[in-house]
């Protein structure tokens, strides 16, 4: 959807990491939904950074 | 005694726990207290503060935990935890029942025609879930930092390829389709598109273009560092060819400070082809090249507002540097407030939470005398060279030396209220303050440096003195906070308020040149 079309929809919003963001727009009737992000295999990069690789194949 | 508990994999966000932090900090017998994810940044602070152990040392960026320092007569460890837990839970009980998807794929097929995922997770994993986002075919705008530049440019470049925003990373505002985004203020719908590299700027021009009584079709937030060399204002373009397109917009304001030269021509070419009137600030930059786009430059972010004001009115565009109220009254009240100060009172404290307000504030008022700074003019005015507090300081509260393991002080006004503690003295002249209100912001930051001020009012009065303290208010009468009630709780207390920040920086202009006159 270019730049345009958006400005013609509905705001709909994924947040991701502030819950406060989340919140805050929710207060405002926005359709949202909020992601429960944790860190990729448990922070340890090695492990994140195969993975990251993993899901461009 | 020291000690400190850790929950694996319990993840909260960083300025839900910072808060919580603070609050935990007011229970008595508490002498220092961190809970935070054990990320580096987190255990090195833990580290700063002595109170590493043995239970810290196998922890995970996936792990929260709570280390606190603590007089065991008043309080034990379990009543920490206690006071976190009851403190998490009643945070989640706005939207306890809604549906969390663990993963943006799940949250993509979950809401039903999302457009934008808004991202302020930890920078180091941003990259990666906002190219998730592109590659959906999504728009983003990008709280985090700490991301790459190679990053930021390669996820712009995606996002011009699919006509997509990619605002950010360390974008802080935004408002799409009349939706505040991150910090931003609720004003008026309207037909002035405004694209912006600064947060605080662009809320300071959308706030002044409301109160002029028009309004905003569209704000496009690009990041600060979009109009560099590197990114060479990818996203500035894309939302200035948005905004020309778009039927809605009739004016369009650009905010920055000053673009690279090669990025600056670029963007002057595409200003020169508009068939809409175009303002421009590049704070403190060049305005030959702006007006030689047939485009309008400004004096300051209010400037700025109300050019595009006239120009969408068909009115004639004038500079304005002056005042609201009469000559007079200002007159009045630059005499009025260097009667209330004694001799020694000189110096000047300005402590902003807003960057370009502080930007905005130390370009004016450098010219005129030396102010140190975080963010000084040239570098001989650093704050390190200033000697004890003899000198004029203007801060920017928000920069990163201020907020380590602590929110922006947008968001926690605690950092400001112990610069008010520290800073103003017996030989401050006059205190300068922005109060930033709207969605993102503190609930109540008015009060708050309305309670620093009585605290230092009281202060100086024991030594037979007075302060006097000028500010404005970055807000609507539509904001949560609302802009009446902010503006009253500052009067109370004896503040001035004016009716921008490029007023209020006049002002406190005006008052030093009397006071050291």
């Amino acid at each position: 959807m270019s730049v345009n079309e958006l400005f013609k929809r509905e705001l709909k919003v994924i947040n991701m990491g502030l819950e406060s963001f989340y919140e805050e727009l929710r207060s405002q009737d926005v359709g949202t939904i909020h992601v429960d992000w944790k860190p990729a295999a448990g922070g340890d990069k090695k492990m994140a950074s195969l993975l990251g690789r993993l899901k461009g194949l | 005694m020291i000690q400190s508990i850790v929950r694996k994999n319990a993840y909260y966000d960083s300025v839900t726990l910072m808060l919580i932090s603070r609050e935990m900090k007011s229970i008595e017998g508490v002498e220092e207290v961190l809970v935070g994810m054990g990320t580096d940044l987190n255990l090195d602070l833990v580290r700063n503060l002595n109170m590493f152990d043995a239970n810290l040392e196998s922890i995970t960026p996936n792990d929260l935990f709570i280390a606190a320092k603590f007089n065991e007569e008043f309080v034990t460890m379990e009543q920490l935890v206690e006071s976190f837990e009851e403190q998490i839970n009643r945070k989640k009980d706005a939207s306890a029942g809604d549906y969390r998807p663990p993963t943006l794929r799940s949250a993509i097929d979950h809401l039903e025609g999302a457009n934008l995922v808004q991202i302020s997770i930890p920078g180091q994993y941003a990259a990666e879930e906002a190219e998730t986002a592109l590659r959906a075919g999504l728009h983003v705008m990008m709280f985090s930092d700490n991301v790459s530049i190679n990053d930021e440019l390669r996820l712009k470049k995606m996002a011009v390829e699919k006509g997509l925003l990619m605002m950010g990373p360390d974008c802080g505002t935004a408002i799409i389709n009349g939706v505040p985004l991150c910090f931003a203020n609720v004003v008026s719908r309207g037909k002035i598109g405004l694209v912006g590299a600064s947060g605080t700027g662009t809320q300071e021009i959308t706030v002044r273009i409301d109160q002029l009584g028009e309004g905003l079709s569209q704000v496009i937030g690009t990041g600060g560092r979009d109009l560099r060399e590197e990114i060479g204002g990818l996203m500035m373009i894309q939302g200035i060819e948005a905004l020309l397109n778009d039927p809605e917009t009739e004016v369009i304001v650009l905010v920055s400070k000053p673009p690279h030269p090669t990025v600056e021509k670029k963007i002057i070419d595409l200003v020169k082809q508009a068939d809409k009137p175009v303002v421009i600030d590049f704070i403190g930059g060049d305005a030959a090249s702006i007006v030689d786009a047939g485009a309008t430059p400004c004096l300051s972010l209010e400037d700025a507002a109300r050019k595009a004001v006239a120009l969408l009115r068909g009115e004639k565009v004038v500079d304005f540097d002056g005042f609201d109220a009469s000559e007079e009254e200002i007159e009045k009240l630059v005499s009025g407030s260097a009667a209330k100060l004694s001799a020694g009172q000189k110096y000047l404290r300005a402590l902003y939470t807003g960057g370009t307000l502080a930007d905005e504030a130390i370009k004016y008022l450098g010219d005129h005398y030396p102010i140190y700074s975080n963010i000084p003019l040239t570098p001989d005015r650093a704050l390190a060279n200033l000697e004890g507090l003899n000198g004029h300081i203007c801060l920017d509260l928000g920069e990163d030396e201020f907020t380590r393991g602590r929110p922006h002080p947008m968001i926690d006004p605690l950092t400001r209220a112990d610069f008010f503690k520290t800073h103003v003295n017996s030989s401050t002249a006059v205190v300068l303050c922005d109060v930033v209100i709207g969605y993102g912001a503190h609930e109540n930051p008015a009060g708050a440096v309305a309670a620093s001020v009585s605290e230092a009012r009281e202060r100086l009065k024991a030594e037979g003195k007075d302060l006097v303290v000028v500010a404005s208010v970055t807000g609507t009468d539509k904001d949560p906070q609302g802009l009446d009630q902010s503006i009253a709780s500052l009067e109370q207390a004896g503040v001035i308020v004016m009716p921008s920040n490029a007023q209020a920086v006049r002002l406190v202009d005006l008052i030093m040149e009397k006071v050291s006159a």
